[in-house]
């Protein structure tokens, strides 16, 4: 469904400040695949989540979604085909328009948008619908505005706004690392029962090692813009903190030292 | 004194099609366009050379629209396709379009005293020209009020709300911001075209300088009109803008019958705009000043 092909990205470049950000990375996703994606700071996963999405364009390599090549397609193009969480609550939703709009927009999204009317009747009817699954209370405040919700509230809305449409990969940048660990739970089993319901490609961003290890089918740990990891089936359901981290030492040969993974 | 009133009213209404379009760049687009400085004069320009070589008023004051629509789309093709900062590329647009406007004019200014004007035809009723200019403009106001409200609830308008409100969230969701921001400074510089060809019609004459300070009047008039008249759903938000226009018309009458002189409104007018904008800031602050008094009480 995904295939990221040698791919390779650099800031600054030409610059004192140059940092390859993305090195010789090569990852297959295959259809319903959940990979969870770990590395310690500037490891490049937010890099290469970006990269998918269009937020950077590669300087090699190619992205392939679905048999159709979209390395240089820019942002809003591949949008048609990816969903979208991001790590801040305020980047996935427009905060001055109502949580219908928001999600009618979602609705179009990758759709040509015309002169037609922005919301019909019969979408309000499948909103309500799916905000009630969501147990939060909003399916009675379809027209109040984004701006008055809560960050975890923000973050559930933006997540059924990305799989609103069913995309071909769901992108999940740390989606719940600025939340309380309650309602940051709470979005996480949100997600893991929307991407079983869809079966949907997913590749998920986390800071915490159990989150990783306990969500998904397929784990792959990164480290200075390289996949250092990659355990899955089987394997990945025995695993566990303490092999992960000595593993993670010997394929990359430094030491996976970072409080918030070890701690959280 | 009402026929003071009157006079206010009807340039209000006039101005009112200017602010809605500074609406729709400044709070809608969150961009700060200055273009409008130049496409206010360029819209007086085309409608006043076009009524002088005896073209059709209506159909001028139509050309005078394109002009704007024009002028609104350099500048967006600056700001999104050359990546220069919106602020610059209305400025760079607005001086461009001073020598333009001397180039359609041919002069500085350009009289239109005994000419046939959109006002003709009412005033071929026998109406007056001050309540031709009314009726004209309070219609005028009403079906771009009707049609923008329309407009802003299709799927490009949410388009265009979403780009101003969220870019990020515009693009993850499919939608080129880019041609969202550019699709609004076009209509929005298009209005303002259309006003300031209605204004050269009502006062008989186009000059090149009468842009000057106009982004001033028209924030002015939306900031006035959030304030007092309320912002709750879009359709009365663009009735406030309106209104906003007219009040500050009418503030510009009193003070100018008090004695204020002429030269000094533009100082006025730009006094009064950093008040209202700085009122949050201010607000908060004297919010914050109390709390810690009470606190270290």
């Amino acid at each position: 469904m995904l295939t990221i092909n040698g791919v390779y990205k650099k800031f600054n470049s030409g610059t004192i400040n140059e940092k390859i950000a993305l090195y010789d990375v090569n990852l297959t996703l295959d259809q319903g695949d959940f990979v969870t994606l770990i590395g310690g700071n500037g490891a490049g996963k937010s890099t290469l989540l970006n990269c998918v999405a269009g937020v950077h364009i590669v300087e090699q390599g190619s992205i392939i979604i679905d048999g159709i090549d979209i390395t240089k397609l820019p942002e809003y193009k591949r949008s048609g085909f990816i969903g979208r969480v991001f790590q801040d609550p305020m980047m996935g939703t427009a905060s001055n328009m109502g949580i219908e709009e928001n999600l009618a927009l979602a609705y179009r999204r990758g759709d040509y948008r015309s002169l037609k009317w922005g919301i019909s009747n019969e979408e309000r009817k499948i909103y309500k619908g799916l905000l009630k699954q969501l147990d939060l209370g909003l399916e009675d405040r379809l027209s109040d505005k984004v701006g008055l919700l809560s960050g975890g509230q923000r973050q559930a809305l933006t997540l059924l706004m990305a799989t609103l449409k069913k995309p071909k990969i769901l992108l999940l940048d740390e989606h719940t690392a600025a939340l309380d660990p309650r309602t940051a739970k709470k979005v996480l089993e949100l997600s893991d029962e929307i991407i079983r319901k869809g079966n949907l490609t997913t590749l998920m961003v986390t800071h915490n090692m159990r989150d990783a290890i306990r969500h998904g089918n397929r784990l792959i740990m990164m480290s200075d813009g390289r996949i250092v990891l990659d355990i899955k089936g089987e394997e990945k359901k025995r695993l566990t903190v303490e092999e992960l981290l000595v593993r993670f030492e010997k394929a990359s040969g430094e030491i996976f030292a970072n409080d918030r993974t070890l701690l959280s | 004194m009402l026929q003071i009133l009157l006079g206010a009213i009807s340039l209000g209404l006039l101005w009112a099609i200017m602010t809605i379009g500074v609406y729709i760049t400044y709070r809608i687009l969150n961009i700060a366009d200055l273009s409008v400085e130049g496409s206010i004069a360029m819209g007086a320009a085309i409608a006043a050379n076009g009524i002088y070589n005896g073209m059709d008023p209506f159909l001028a004051t139509g050309l005078a629209c394109v002009g704007g629509m024009i002028a609104g789309f350099v500048t967006g093709m600056l700001h999104t396709q050359l990546k220069i900062p919106a602020l610059l590329s209305g400025i760079l647009t607005m001086i461009a379009l001073y020598s333009i406007n001397l180039r359609i004019m041919g002069k500085a200014n350009v009289s239109l005293l005994r000419m046939d004007t959109v006002y003709t035809v009412l005033e071929n009723l026998g109406i007056n020209r001050s309540n031709s200019v009314m009726i004209l403009g309070f219609i005028t106001v009403i079906i771009i009020v009707c049609i923008l409200y329309w407009f802003f609830g299709t799927e490009i308008g949410c388009a265009i709300r979403a780009t101003g409100n969220n870019p990020q969230m515009a693009r993850a969701q499919g939608i080129n911001t880019n041609t969202m921001i550019i699709l609004g400074l076009v209509i929005s510089n298009g209005l303002v075209g259309i006003s300031g060809a209605m204004i050269a019609q009502s006062q008989s004459f186009a000059d090149v300088q009468m842009g000057m300070g106009s982004i001033v009047i028209g924030l002015a008039s939306v900031i006035i009109g959030e304030v007092l008249f309320g912002k709750n759903n879009f359709f009365s938000r663009l009735l406030s803008l309106v209104l906003g226009a007219i009040t500050y018309r009418i503030i510009i009458a009193l003070v100018l019958k008090m004695g204020m002189h002429a030269n000094d409104l533009k100082l006025f007018t730009a006094i009064t705009v950093a008040i209202a904008l700085s009122l949050p800031v201010i607000r908060s602050r004297i919010q914050t000043y109390v709390k810690i008094r009470k606190e270290a009480m």
